[in-house]
């Protein structure tokens, strides 16, 4: 038995989400008290891992894995498994991380429980937390079978500094052929995205329309925070649907969670729920949301908002 | 073309989320069913390339007989057949072997299954498919076009969009962006006429053992009541999120 992390990497760097998955993978195997290793594709920043408690860093170092491409990470991660006799594999929550633990499960006959929040009750039989229901629910899962794949909820488990020098080996992939290639990648620069983000400013319907964004963008520039919005102002085409939130848009697990002229439907809330401070900026006092939040003020966004980021900038 | 469209019976939205036996199952009472809304923007998708190319719509779900309803609705909005596998869905990991074992004895070019469904939000049973089937893969799917053998798909990455191709047959991850909320089909008389007259077949589950379990459920611990500051007084409300909640 032993565990493995997959760490995720953009740019040479690992994402904070890997840093998450590699603590919780280190509780976990202390839990269990087995070792616990890490996956890397082609990072050359190991050195930074040792700080989250990796006993092992393997590297797969192959320009066959430059570009992402879900069945050949998949398959490369199933050969370390089996060289490795993995018991247990950590993903983060991120897009490609949910990607490759649907895909990787498929492969290795198996299943995956995603939106973990926390370790195992118990390790036998083996029930892990996780959020169900849009994150209107929590549900004790039993995980029934020899290889678990678990995807730890962001932010839910935080980063653990537990100093270890791990070895690094490199690992030989045997390649497997796709006929899927990538033909262009289009990103916004500069932004910060909602599944990476400590803190969220999120906009409703409440701020009349579009050209009122600048000081959302503004106020989420001040706090280094990604822009969200509820699903109306996506519909209507106001915001681009990467930023709807929600039930049926983007769950959002940050840190804090700023709504701003939003009303708190049901909806809205589930996406939301797991943020850990929710602050609500409203001008009406009986909006739903402010039942959900920590914080609230009740006033105009147009004059709330435009304070703040001055108050925001002088300190 | 043959397309199958994967469809999970969800509670709807705004529905209370109760738990019965012990908090270990569901309470589905006065609960209405609703076919979850990732599901739904990619059988819109799938109606259009029937209406555009001919493509062949089957709609499928595993599920208990109060799941007809939502097929019954499926095949209003224009899918040509639906099947019902004969068991309780339990968990990703059994319905995804259901699925497989029918995609076994008929060849889908398209399978297009919601990225996730919103009661159990596994996202687990398009990249099952793939895998046990061996189809290529893409999940949070916001477009796709397909010409001949050829799939070209956008898919949404963090902080953008990456585009690529593949070839045939074919696992999708739909999501809202491969139609537009504006687009979803609402059924009209006609439709829900045509609908009888269409074929819905029931086919016998294999009753594969599920892989995980849900012991107990939880509700969230009530919240503690709002902090309010006045609008002249943001010092404080900073002041609060430095010095109490910690998050700035
Ligand atoms: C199947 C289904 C799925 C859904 N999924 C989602 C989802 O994923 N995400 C989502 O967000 N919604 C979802 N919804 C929609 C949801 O029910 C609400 O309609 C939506 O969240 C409302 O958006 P809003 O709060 O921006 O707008 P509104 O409800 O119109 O609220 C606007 C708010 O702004 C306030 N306001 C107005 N002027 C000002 C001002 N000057 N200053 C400050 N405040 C002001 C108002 O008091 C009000 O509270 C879903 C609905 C359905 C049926």
């Amino acid at each position: 038995m032993a565990v493995l992390v997959y760490l995720e990497s953009e740019d040479n760097k690992f994402k904070k989400t890997a840093y998450e998955a590699l603590s919780y993978g280190k509780a976990l195997a202390d839990k269990m008290n087995v070792k616990v290793s890490g996956v890397v594709f082609n990072c050359t920043d190991s050195d930074s891992l040792k700080k989250y408690g990796a006993d092992k860093i393997i590297t797969i170092n192959d320009t066959d894995f430059e570009e992402f491409s879900s069945k050949k990470y998949s398959h490369a991660l199933s050969q370390v498994i089996k060289s490795e006799n993995s018991s247990d594999v950590i993903l983060s929550s991120s897009a490609n991380s949910k990607f490759i633990g649907a895909h990787l499960s498929g492969i290795m006959d198996t299943s995956f429980v995603s939106n973990v929040i926390d370790l195992p009750e118990s390790i036998n039989p083996f029930v892990v937390k996780r959020t169900c229901f849009t994150n209107k629910a929590f549900s004790s899962t039993e995980m029934i079978s020899d290889l678990r794949i678990i995807g730890v909820s962001s932010n839910s488990f935080g980063l653990i500094e537990n100093m270890n020098d791990a070895s690094v080996e490199t690992f030989n992939v045997e390649k497997v052929e796709s006929n899927q290639r990538i033909l262009k990648i289009e990103k916004e620069t500069g932004s910060v995205t909602i599944a990476d983000a400590d803190v969220v400013v999120s906009a409703g319907r409440g701020l009349k329309g579009p050209e009122n964004w600048e000081m959302i963008e503004t106020l989420a520039d001040t706090l280094g925070a990604a822009t969200a919005c509820s699903k109306p102002v996506s519909d209507m085409g106001w915001r681009p649907h990467s930023e709807h939130v929600g039930q049926t848009g983007k769950p959002v697990s940050s840190n804090l969670y700023i709504a701003i002229g939003i009303s708190g439907a049901i909806q809205h809330l589930a996406g939301i729920n797991s943020s850990k401070v929710k602050v609500v900026i409203n001008n009406d006092p009986e909006a739903p949301f402010f039942k959900a939040a920590d914080y609230g003020v009740v006033g105009d966004a147009f004059e709330v908002v435009p304070a703040l980021i001055e108050k925001l900038k002088a300190r | 073309m043959n397309i199958l469209v994967c469809i999970s019976n969800v509670p709807d939205t705004t529905s209370k989320i109760n738990f019965v036996e012990n908090d270990s199952k569901f309470d589905s009472n006065g609960v209405q069913y609703i076919i979850n809304p990732n599901d739904e923007f990619g059988l819109t998708k799938a109606v259009w390339m029937k209406e555009s190319n001919g493509a062949n719509v089957t709609v499928l779900t595993v599920g208990e007989l109060s799941a007809e309803t939502i097929l019954r609705k499926c095949l209003a909005i224009g899918a040509d057949k639906a099947i019902r596998i004969d068991c309780e869905a339990s968990d990703a990991y059994s319905v995804a072997k259901e699925i497989e074992a029918h995609c076994q004895t008929i060849n889908y070019d398209l399978i297009i299954c919601g990225r996730e469904s919103i009661d159990y939000n596994g996202g687990l049973v398009p990249g099952l498919l793939a895998g046990f089937l061996d189809y290529n893969f893409v999940t949070n799917c916001v477009s796709l076009e397909i010409n001949n053998t050829k799939a070209t798909c956008a898919r949404e990455i963090s902080g953008g969009t990456e585009i690529s191709e593949c070839e045939i047959p074919l696992v999708i991850g739909s999501q809202k962006g491969l139609v537009e909320e504006s687009d979803l089909i609402i059924p009209n008389m006609r439709g829900i006429m045509m609908a009888r007259q269409k074929p819905l077949e029931v086919i016998q589950a294999k009753n594969i053992n599920a892989k995980i379990k849900d012991k107990k459920f939880h509700k969230p611990e009530a919240k503690s009541e709002v902090k309010l500051v006045k609008p002249d007084e943001l010092d404080k409300l900073i002041d609060y999120l430095e010095n109490e909640a910690k998050v700035i």
